[in-house]
């Protein structure tokens, strides 16, 4: 009898690669090739575009159209407002070894770890087990394998031609619900991946087009609202199914060798064009931006194991070198171990975060794919946060830390902007905002679990020559929006109460960042939900350029058992705003009791009906001194209540008096003499830098600090020698000195 | 090739550019001259006359002395020293390091706890100028924000001598 299971094997273990290789030998002789010629592919000469450059475009739109076009109908498959109304999802077209072609609009991030994706099943040797054949659906949401976190689910499907797979299609959406303990898509406070909720590591889930039903079925196990996460799924087989239908009809028209090399000659153009872009408008040298983040669990004390609830600082201490010959590399040297926190990243999630950093800040030239990725190099030292030495880390909130880190991208860029000229571009970092999200019996009646994406609009940061914007965009997501109060109000069973901008979020400087914006929600029409609060709390976001002051930092702030219903229910006023903390209307308009203090990281805090939440999006950082923004300007923002009045003076050194309209009005005079004796305040208050050093040594010899910072340095000096010998140095320390 | 006239990037160094302009510079190709242009504007409204070799900043330039050395100058025509050291060593500093400093410039718990990050402010030692801030933790050292290859940057991306 004939054995049908190994016919059927023998057929799925035909190499499918080109020229009948493996995909794993095709991989491994892509590497080599860059390896010894530095050229994608040893791709040498751009003979299409320089044969025929309108052809060459041409096919380049065609294909990008593809992208964009596919993201633009599929998103309207997705039920969820993240996807539907922020846009949080994105396709892209990759080679058969998995280096990215071209890419929609979206959140971009997922370009490279898609690749990477895509890339372990290659290697994998998935064309032997479990088998790649036309029709089939991949799924991975693995951080390990290639994600940033589990709430990012990907969709990959290959493209066959003519039995050669000759790419994929792939696209990303972030869930609303990935069926975790806590009950939210990235739940904080985990001490392990084993509390992240569903994880699916590169997962066969269909064929011929269709998912298996025993997946289906599990979807609909797994999480809570599986209607969002079938949907969404749809939504990225249906994306990918427009490309690879673009793909095979481009394919059949200019025929499968001219698809190939011009593939190829994208990738190797970009890179060819990030290399040149550098030398355009950087300076070689070497930048050093760190930056800095609170992780408060001491409050879970009791909710979590002892050796995890502590309060922790992280330290993500990025350097860049740009290097004479167009280099560009960034290096983690000296950051924190890993933790038993959420934040933990993977090597994976880290490339993610700098590819949608450079997009917006350098990597914007013409073409868009892995070809910058091959101009960059990236150290993720072993054992810290970016490259933990432990499997098992939890990585939900990774972005809570990608998020600071390139911020600093952001900065360096706009230095050597400036030292170039290109004012234009200039840009002191991006802000960051509070990270709501919730669960629990939702208004339907059912368990349910939402984030809100609206700090997809953080206040954009200044420029050399220009405020930043209010409420405009973050650096996850460039092209996101805050979403309509109403569409969030069909997920989640809490009212908006008042959404406004918030004075004072923004930094300061002669151009000012622009706001951020307060949301004050309340929860209705269910028994209880468990809030949760995300952001830098004790610690600055980044930092202002050239003197300007960073964005505001976060807080929570709830009232619980309030007095809601009653005023409501007698027509009194009720808070629609909150304003200024240290005069809360918030608190002013609802008694109850009132949790306010800068923890903005705890595991999920109960919640009951008619209890209050506020939620605060920063504004972005200043750039230039505040004493040389035009008081005029200033005027401007506090008759806008971009400013709280006591800033003006104390800060910007502008007097202002309230005219008979209640309008603010300028005192020039006295603005000139207030701003004079700042500047001598300033001398007399300060003094020498060397002097500092000097006293402050003796504290650090003592290392006098709470044991958060005491720790952060710690790990520091312990996982690198380069950084260790660097502070010792700086500080005039005996080798081997530690905190 | 797009290239601009020096009222423009003077235009552009002033913040007088209407949005419209600036939004075309932004998504325009970048015009190779702009160095050289920028660099003019910039020597023309110095107070002093060391020619700048590269401008760190609205008040911070790298410049070449009569006597050859090249330092770190501010527009007040205070010298930081020697262009590859931090200029900042130099500087006049006060650190944010209470509640009390950071609320004259944020309102209560809308800045960091300065047990966990302090914030050091560098003036110029002449005219108190706020050059660059730092929010780093107590206890970090003094950053050193950019060190530019500047041999490099006018040897191999200028293709001229330094200077």
């Amino acid at each position: 009898m004939e054995d049908v299971g190994q016919a059927d094997r023998a057929v799925r273990r035909r190499p499918i690669g080109e020229g009948g290789r493996l995909l794993n030998e095709a991989l491994e002789a892509s590497r080599k090739l860059f390896e010894e010629t530095g050229r994608y592919q040893g791709v040498d000469d751009l003979a299409i575009k320089k044969t025929d450059p309108i052809r060459y475009e041409k096919i380049w739109s065609r294909l990008r159209g593809a992208l964009v076009g596919a993201r633009e109908t599929a998103l309207n498959i997705s039920a969820s407002p993240i996807v539907r109304e922020i846009g949080e999802l994105c396709f892209a077209l990759y080679t058969p070894e998995g280096d990215s072609i071209t890419l929609s609009t979206g959140i971009i991030a997922h370009v490279h770890t898609m690749s990477d994706t895509i890339k372990y099943m290659v290697s994998s040797e998935y064309e032997t087990n479990p088998g790649i054949s036309p029709g089939d659906i991949f799924v991975n949401n693995d951080p390990r394998l290639g994600d940033v976190h589990n709430a990012d689910v990907m969709e990959i499907l290959p493209i066959f031609w003519e039995g050669e797979l000759i790419g994929w299609a792939a696209g990303v959406t972030h869930e609303i619900d990935v069926g975790a303990p806590q009950p939210t898509a990235m739940p904080q406070g985990n001490t392990s991946r084993f509390e992240d909720g569903w994880i699916l590591s590169c997962h066969k889930v269909g064929t011929d087009d269709r998912l298996f039903a025993d997946y289906e079925r599990r979807c609909h196990s797994a999480v809570r609202l599986p209607f969002y996460w079938i949907m969404d799924e749809k939504c990225r087989i249906a994306g990918c199914q427009l490309i690879r239908g673009a793909v095979l009809r481009l394919v059949e028209e200019i025929g499968v060798d001219t698809y190939r090399r011009i593939t190829r000659e994208f990738i190797e153009d970009t890179r060819r064009s990030f290399v040149a872009h550098v030398k355009e408008v950087l300076v070689p040298g070497v930048y050093e931006v760190p930056s800095f983040l609170d992780l408060t669990h001491s409050v879970d004390a009791g909710r979590m194991p002892a050796y995890a609830a502590v309060d922790s600082l992280v330290h993500m201490p990025l350097v860049i070198r740009v290097g004479v010959d167009g280099s560009f590399g960034l290096d983690l040297d000296g950051a924190s171990k890993w933790g038993y926190h959420s934040s933990n990243c993977t090597p994976s999630g880290v490339q993610g975060g700098l590819w949608v950093g450079l997009t917006q800040v350098l990597a914007h030239h013409d073409k868009v794919n892995d070809g910058a990725y091959l101009a960059t190099t990236f150290n993720t030292p072993y054992g810290t946060w970016a490259n933990p030495d432990n499997p098992s880390v939890s990585n939900t909130r990774s972005w809570s830390l990608l998020i600071p880190t390139f911020t600093g991208l952001f900065r360096a860029a706009g230095q050597a902007y400036a030292s170039r000229g290109y004012l234009e571009e200039v840009l002191a970092g991006y802000a960051n905002g509070n990270v709501m999200q919730g669960g629990g019996r939702n208004h339907y009646g059912q368990e349910g679990a939402w984030t809100n994406f609206e700090m997809s609009s953080e206040g954009i940061s200044a420029g050399s020559v220009r405020d930043g914007e209010h409420c405009c965009a973050a650096v996850i997501n460039p092209e996101g929006d805050m979403g309509d109060v109403e569409a969030w109000e069909l997920l989640e069973p809490l009212l908006y109460l008042g959404r406004r901008l918030r004075p004072s979020s923004a930094g300061m400087g002669k151009h000012r960042g622009g706001s951020g914006f307060e949301s004050i929600r309340m929860i209705y029409n269910t028994p209880s939900q468990f809030m949760f609060n995300g952001g830098n709390g004790h610690t600055f976001h980044g930092n202002g350029l050239f003197g300007g002051y960073p964005g505001s930092s976060l807080y929570r702030h709830s009232i619980k058992n309030t007095d809601i219903k009653e005023r409501i229910a007698k027509g009194l006023p009720y808070p629609v705003a909150d304003q200024d903390p240290e005069a809360s209307e918030m608190s002013a308009h609802a008694n109850g009791m009132n949790l306010r203090d800068q923890n903005m990281w705890h595991h999920g805090d109960a919640h009951t009906e008619y209890d209050l939440y506020l939620s605060l999006q920063c504004g972005g950082h200043g750039c230039g001194d505040v004493l040389e923004r035009p008081p005029e300007k200033v005027i401007d923002d506090l008759n806008d209540r971009l400013l709280l009045p006591r800033f003006a003076e104390s800060a910007y050194g502008v007097v202002a008096i309230r005219g008979p309209d209640d309008k603010w009005q300028l005192d020039a005079m006295a603005t000139e003499a207030k701003r004079q004796a700042i500047r001598k305040q300033r001398l007399a208050r300060s003094v020498s830098v060397e002097d500092w050093i000097a006293k402050e040594r003796s504290r650090v010899q003592k290392a006098d600090y709470i044991e958060p910072v005491r720790k952060m340095f710690r790990e520091s000096l312990a996982l690198s020698e380069a950084w260790s010998a660097r502070y010792r140095q700086f500080w005039n320390l005996p080798e081997g000195w530690t905190t | 090739m797009t290239s601009y006239t020096k009222a423009t990037i003077g235009d552009l160094v002033d913040g007088k550019l209407p949005w419209h302009a600036l939004k075309e510079m932004m998504s325009n190709f970048k015009d190779p001259d702009r160095f050289d242009k920028y660099v003019a504007v910039l020597q023309e409204r110095a107070s002093w006359p060391e020619k700048i070799l590269l401008p760190l900043g609205p008040h911070l330039f790298i410049v070449k002395k009569a006597d050859g050395s090249i330092v770190v100058k501010s527009s007040s025509g205070y010298e930081f020293g020697d262009y590859r050291r931090n200029w900042k060593l130099k500087a006049r500093i006060f650190v944010r390091d209470t509640e009390e400093l950071y609320r004259e410039i944020y309102p209560a718990l809308m800045h960091a706890d300065p047990q966990w990050m302090e914030m050091r402010e560098y003036y110029d030692p002449i005219d108190g100028t706020l050059l660059e801030i730092e929010v780093v933790p107590p206890g970090y050292p003094i950053l050193h924000t950019f060190q530019p290859d500047l041999e490099g940057f006018y040897r191999d991306w200028l293709k001229r001598p330094l200077g």
